[in-house]
Parts: C-alpha cells; structure tokens; sequence
C-alpha cells in the first residue's frame, strides 16, 4: 500500500516535509569521524530518530565504533556498548535480560527500554551469525539492524557473505583469472523469516521515511525484530561521496535491493513497485567495484536479479500471515 | 551459623550463586560444569531467585551476553569448562578491560586434542592474563565460600573486575559432600545489594567498551593492571571479614607444616587434601614435610608466597598443566620466578601430574617428595608416572 509518508514523490519534497514527520532531536550526534557520503552514519542517525530516548544500543565491532566512540569523545547520546566483533545479538540479549530483570525487580524505573544490536555485514552474516541466530531463536525483545555495505570496509574492503556477484574486493580482487566475487550474495533476510520472528525488513537511508517507519514498528514489537538496511560506502564501492543516496535508490529501482517487510510471515512490498524496474547496469556503472564487468556478466547478473525479483513478488502475492491462517485453520 | 548437608558440590556453587540473588545467568551447558547450569536453571525456573536465564547458543554468547546484563547493573553469573572457557577468551579481557563485575564457576576440564572430560589446569592456564581475579577451590566447601566471596571482592568499588572461581571437574563439581550451606541471612548481611558504577540506561546515557588510540591505551592496561595488583588487599578484607562471619579461614597462600620444614610441596585446587595426607605419611617416615597451597591465582600473592617458603631448602611445584616448550608448568615458572631476587632462595622443583583426570594418590606425593629432597630430577621438569 502507498501511503503519503513513504511515496518516492513526496521523498523528493523532503526538505519541505521532514520537520513535520521526523524528529529534531538528535541521539547520534554530528563531529564523528565516517567518510564523507557513508550511508551507514546517515542511517544510523536516522534510526536514532525513530527508536526515540529510551534505547540501549549495542554496537558490533566495524566502522562506527571507530568513528563514533574514539575515546574520551563519543558521539552517541544513547547508552552504547560495544564488545567484540562477534557478539553483539549477545550482548544486546544480555542487555534486555538485565533491563527486563531489574525492572521487574524495581530497581531500574518501570519504563519499556528497548535494547538494539547492530553490526555490519560481516559482523552479522559472518562472524556474528552464530549469536543472532541465538538471539532471534530465543526471542528476545530485541531488535537487531544489519548495515549491509557489502564487504568488511573498515579493515580494507575484504569479501563477506553480503557481498554481491563479481564486486572486485581486496580479497576477491577482478583479477586476470577470477573477475571479483564468486559467488550470490547470502539471503540473510529469508534465513531471519526462517526463524519466525514477529518482524524482518529491508530498508534503505535512501528512502529515510520508509526506513524510519520501520524501525518504529520493530521497536513496537514485543519480541524479536531484524531490519536489513543497505548501506552504500564511497571507499569501498568506489563511488563518489555524493552518490550515496542515488546508489540507494537504483539498487531499489533496478531490483537489486528489493525494500519490503515480512510481518507475522506476510511479505509486503512496502514501497511503489516500480512498473519497469530500470536494468542493472544503470546501478552497476556508478561503482568503481564493478568496473570490469562484461556486458555478459551483466546479463547474469540481470538474470539473476529477475528471477529473485519474481520469487519475492510470487511471496508477496501468496503469502498470509500467521493470524490469517489461524484463523483459516479454525475454520 | 548455616546448616551442615550433604550436597554434590557443582549443586551446591549454583546454590551458593542463589544465596548471592543473582539476577541474569547466561550459561551454556559443558561437561563437567552441566550441573551448575542445570541446578541455575531449576533455581530461576522455580522462582527461587527473581532472576533471568539465558539460554546462550555458545560460551562466546554466554560472557557476552554476561557482559551486556552486567552492564546494565544486574549482578550475573555464569559457568563454563575446558573448551567452552576457550572458547570464551576472546571476551575475558573485554570482561575485565571494561571493568563488570561478572562471577564465573570454572569446572576445571583438561583441553583438546586428545578430547578428554576428565580434570586438570589446562583450561585456566591460557586465561592467565585476562585480567579476572583466580580464585583455586580445594574442596565443596571453599567452591561454596569463593562463590558468595567473589562476589563481594568484584562489586568492590576499589576493584571492579571480573571473578572466576576453579573447582576441579569431576574431583570436586561430581562429589557429595558434607558442607556448611550458609543461611540467606548470613549472606544478605555479608553481601548488600550490587550498586554499580555506571548503567546502561537512557536517564543517563554512558558509552562502554570504546576505541582507545595509543595515545590511552596502555593508559587503560595500567589501570587494569594496578586494580588487579590492589586488589589483593581488598579480597583479604574480605576473607577476613568473611572468617569472622563464618569462621572458616581463607589465606592467598596457606601453609601446612612449613615452619619446620626442609622439603614442601606446592599444589592448587583439590589436590591440597590428598597432599596434606602424604605431609602427614613424610613426617610419620622422618621427613620434614610440608605443604603450600595456592589459593589466589591471580592476583598472584607474591609476598605470601615468599614468606611461605622461608627456612625451606626444596620446594617440589605440583602442576596440573603443561607450558609446552616452555620452562616447566605455569604454576612453576610462576614461583620460581617470585623467588628469584630472594637471597635465601629453595631450590624449585616441578612434576607435572595429574592430567586429564589421572589419578594422583597419597603414595605418588610421597615419592614425588622424596625425589625432590634427594635432588633426584633427571629434567628440569617431569612428567610424574608417564609412561615412555
């Protein structure tokens, strides 16, 4: 459904809208150190908004720690703790443990503080999966939110899981034998609605009103929540600073990035489908990363990227979710 | 004055953890530890503590998850063995280096490969320099008063650091025992109420766990470093409190026999009681035994330990873990080390024995002794018993 707040026509009138539909006040504060252009502190910034004060984060080993946390300066106004590279759903589990305990106990006041994990894409789908598997498994009152940019940038642009078919990384080089990454990026977001958890997203600081009212509905959400947010980072997919937005949004456009949710099991597209989704050499060019693809290996990837783009549209259309079916199981 | 019952001891840490109301315990079970993190699970689940219990996926998740529940200003435990306790030490100094006062039980279980359940050192050892108080337990009811102890000492705000506390896998975790369960009371009054430093909570937002340049960072080790060396004075407070209370006395390093004597044995963990048996057989033969036991791991006790061994001319180191190529056991080059710019030094002996669970009997100690008195090492260290 198309509503006012999430419609790309008025995204274009942000300027003049935003003051009335985002608050001012700012959680994730400015004089960090992330390159110019990086999506991923736009977008954290943008999901400090929406979560509101009372929040816990717990940050994955990655980029932010370095930028935001570089002691004795901080530039996070939430309380934040970040541990390892590894553990942050842990952390972030043990954290609403102890909340929820001391609350109970009285010892903390009785308020609802929700406890938020974040890592990028390595510390989520590599060496923290593990731990978020754990965590969503368990279901705690937590939500976790994946900065997916595509490969661990902050140790020099090595490979990870979500990195995408034929991206030339420094350990997937376009070399002269093997053109970049080998593989199809993993889909950690039908591994997270494998676990049945009450909410799992995609979003995108590109389309910020879409994203915020996503992580509005995941902190609503008694239980666990996993948005997949993708990132675009200048460095690492060799693209000028002032793209980030517009790679954002042709990821959306060309398919590459279908932003969507998975309420309850129900698959939503939760922005206007585009009627013709642009091809996705118009995303591919503005990224030095992909510099040395073929038109062949374009038509792969386009390939690709059709027929995922027609399974999630045949989920959409199917799927229902678990209240409907209990009720058509009553019946 | 506590009630005298019969307890299989790994039972008895959990309960010992319920009388100090923890309030998270993310565990994830291994042999021999599993009965602690049973027994905590039965504790919560029958309301018997008002507490949250994690079912961890992993003993990475479960320090982790430790960590963010003490961050929040919930007193935690947690519990592992052998291979989980590796498994865990990524996270130990992040533990310690961020200051949460977490307590953990250690079944001590030798380590892979060969894969083995049975006890010895070897899972501690490589934690040595993790920055947590090591408190060695001799029987059920020191792994009892170390629990409620370690609590006390960590949550001190002079100290602030994580506490683990050995209790010899199978030797001690699987034996019933007949011990003094302090009353609830007893333990309110010794332990109050956990009053953290800083919280993870919106009404007054902290960062925790930031990047240090290396402009601070060997600033933030030193400070680790001289709260680990200071809190020495602070667990014996506390054990002195605690003997006044209960009346049972904890000592860093305690002695047994040693005034007179000419040759001693050091042990750690549940080996101190069959060793005070072999003191009691030298002495029946003539000899003049005696007996070091190390209670403190870390914050080694340096001073004790020197004083201890005054007027001794053979000190016979008993380890239960190997340095592979290295000077001797740990507990070894540890003490010969202490002793070094002594004037008046013993000679230092080491056996290692009693790995994987091999069995160490009052017979094995003597003859170790009287190896070491006669001087009758071919190696700088020995492998006691082992065969080829």
């Amino acid at each position: 459904m198309t509503t006012l707040t999430n419609s790309p026509t008025i995204i274009e009138n942000f300027d003049l809208y935003a003051p009335k539909l985002v608050s001012k006040e700012e959680f994730f504060s400015a004089g960090h150190r992330a390159c110019q252009g990086c999506a991923e502190a736009l977008a954290i910034r943008l999901m400090c908004k929406a979560l509101g004060r009372d929040t816990v984060i717990t940050n994955a080993t990655g980029c932010m720690e370095v930028i935001s946390s570089l002691y004795p300066t901080t530039a996070w106004k939430l309380p934040w703790i970040h541990v390892a590279f590894p553990c942050a759903a842990a952390v972030g589990s043990g954290v609403e443990a102890g909340l929820t305990a001391l609350r109970r106990k009285g010892k903390i006041p009785d308020k609802r503080v929700k406890s938020v994990a974040i890592g990028g894409d390595g510390g989520t789908m590599d060496i923290g999966f593990q731990a978020l598997s754990g965590a969503m498994e368990r279901g705690h009152d937590m939500l976790y939110v994946c900065f997916d940019n595509e490969a661990y940038m902050n140790t020099g642009i090595q490979r990870s899981s979500g990195t995408p078919f034929l991206a030339s990384t420094t350990t997937s080089p376009a070399g002269k034998k093997i053109p970049g990454n080998q593989v199809w990026k993993k889909n950690v977001m039908e591994i997270m609605v494998a676990h049945n958890i009450p909410y799992v997203a995609t979003a995108s600081p590109a389309y910020p009103i879409d994203f915020m009212n996503k992580v509005k509905k995941a902190r609503e959400v008694k239980g666990s929540a996993y948005i997949h947010c993708l990132v675009t980072c200048p460095t690492g997919w060799r693209s000028p600073s002032e793209t980030s937005i517009q790679l954002g949004r042709l990821a959306y456009e060309t398919g590459v990035f279908p932003i969507y949710e998975v309420e309850d099991g129900k698959y939503r597209f939760t922005m206007p489908v585009p009627e013709k989704r642009r091809p996705v050499a118009d995303y591919l060019k503005g990224q030095g990363r992909f510099r040395h693809v073929t038109p062949d290996q374009i038509k792969a990837i386009q390939e690709r990227v059709d027929i995922e783009w027609e399974m999630l549209k045949i989920k959409i259309a199917s799927s229902k979710s678990r209240a409907e079916i209990r009720e058509q199981v009553k019946s | 004055m506590g009630k005298r019952i019969g307890i299989e001891v790994a039972i008895a840490a959990a309960e010992a953890a319920a009388l100090c109301r923890f309030e998270v315990a993310a565990v994830y079970p291994i042999t021999p530890q599993s009965h602690v993190a049973e027994h905590l699970s039965d504790i919560v689940n029958d309301g018997r503590v008002d507490a949250s219990f994690i079912t961890v996926e992993g003993e990475h998740s479960a320090l982790s998850a430790a960590i963010g529940a003490s961050g929040t200003g919930a007193r935690v435990i947690t519990a592992t063995s052998s291979q989980g306790l590796l498994y865990m030490s990524e996270v130990m100094p992040i533990a310690s280096g961020m200051r949460v006062p977490i307590v953990m039980i250690v079944a001590n279980r030798a380590v892979s490969s060969p894969i083995n359940i049975w006890n010895d050192h070897s899972d501690i050892m490589p934690m040595r320099d993790t920055g947590w108080i090591t408190f060695f337990s001799e029987n059920g009811q020191e792994a009892v008063d170390m629990v409620i102890q370690a609590y006390k000492v960590a949550e001190h705000r002079d100290v602030m650091l994580p506490v683990d506390v050995m209790m010899d896998g199978f030797q001690l975790t699987h034996m019933v025992e007949p011990l003094f369960m302090p009353d609830q009371e007893e333990v309110d009054r010794f332990l109050p109420p956990y009053v953290p430093y800083a919280t993870l909570h919106p009404d007054n937002p902290v960062s925790m766990g930031t990047l240090a340049m290396p402009d601070i960072f060997a600033e933030a080790q030193k400070s680790k470093d001289a709260a680990l060396v200071n809190s020495l004075t602070v667990i014996k407070e506390v054990w002195k409190e605690w003997e006044e209370l209960f009346g049972r006395k904890y000592e860093p390093v305690q002695t047994y026999l040693t005034e007179d004597a000419d040759v001693a044995m050091v042990t750690m963990g549940s080996m101190g009681e069959t060793a005070e048996v072999a003191v009691d057989e030298l002495r029946r033969q003539g000899i003049k035994a005696g007996l070091i036991k190390i209670k403190l791991w870390r914050p080694f006790p340096f001073e004790d330990l020197k004083k201890a061994v005054k007027g001794i001319r053979v000190v016979a180191v008993m380890d239960r873990a190997v340095s592979f190529g290295g000077p001797g056991g740990p507990v070894f080059s540890e003490i010969r080390s202490a002793l070094y710019d002594e004037p008046a030094r013993p000679a230092v002996v080491n056996f290692i024995i009693g790995l994987g669970g091999r069995d160490i009997q009052v017979v094995d100690f003597v003859d170790m002794m009287k190896k070491a008195a006669a001087g009758k090492l071919a190696e700088p260290y020995e492998f006691y018993g082992v065969r080829g």
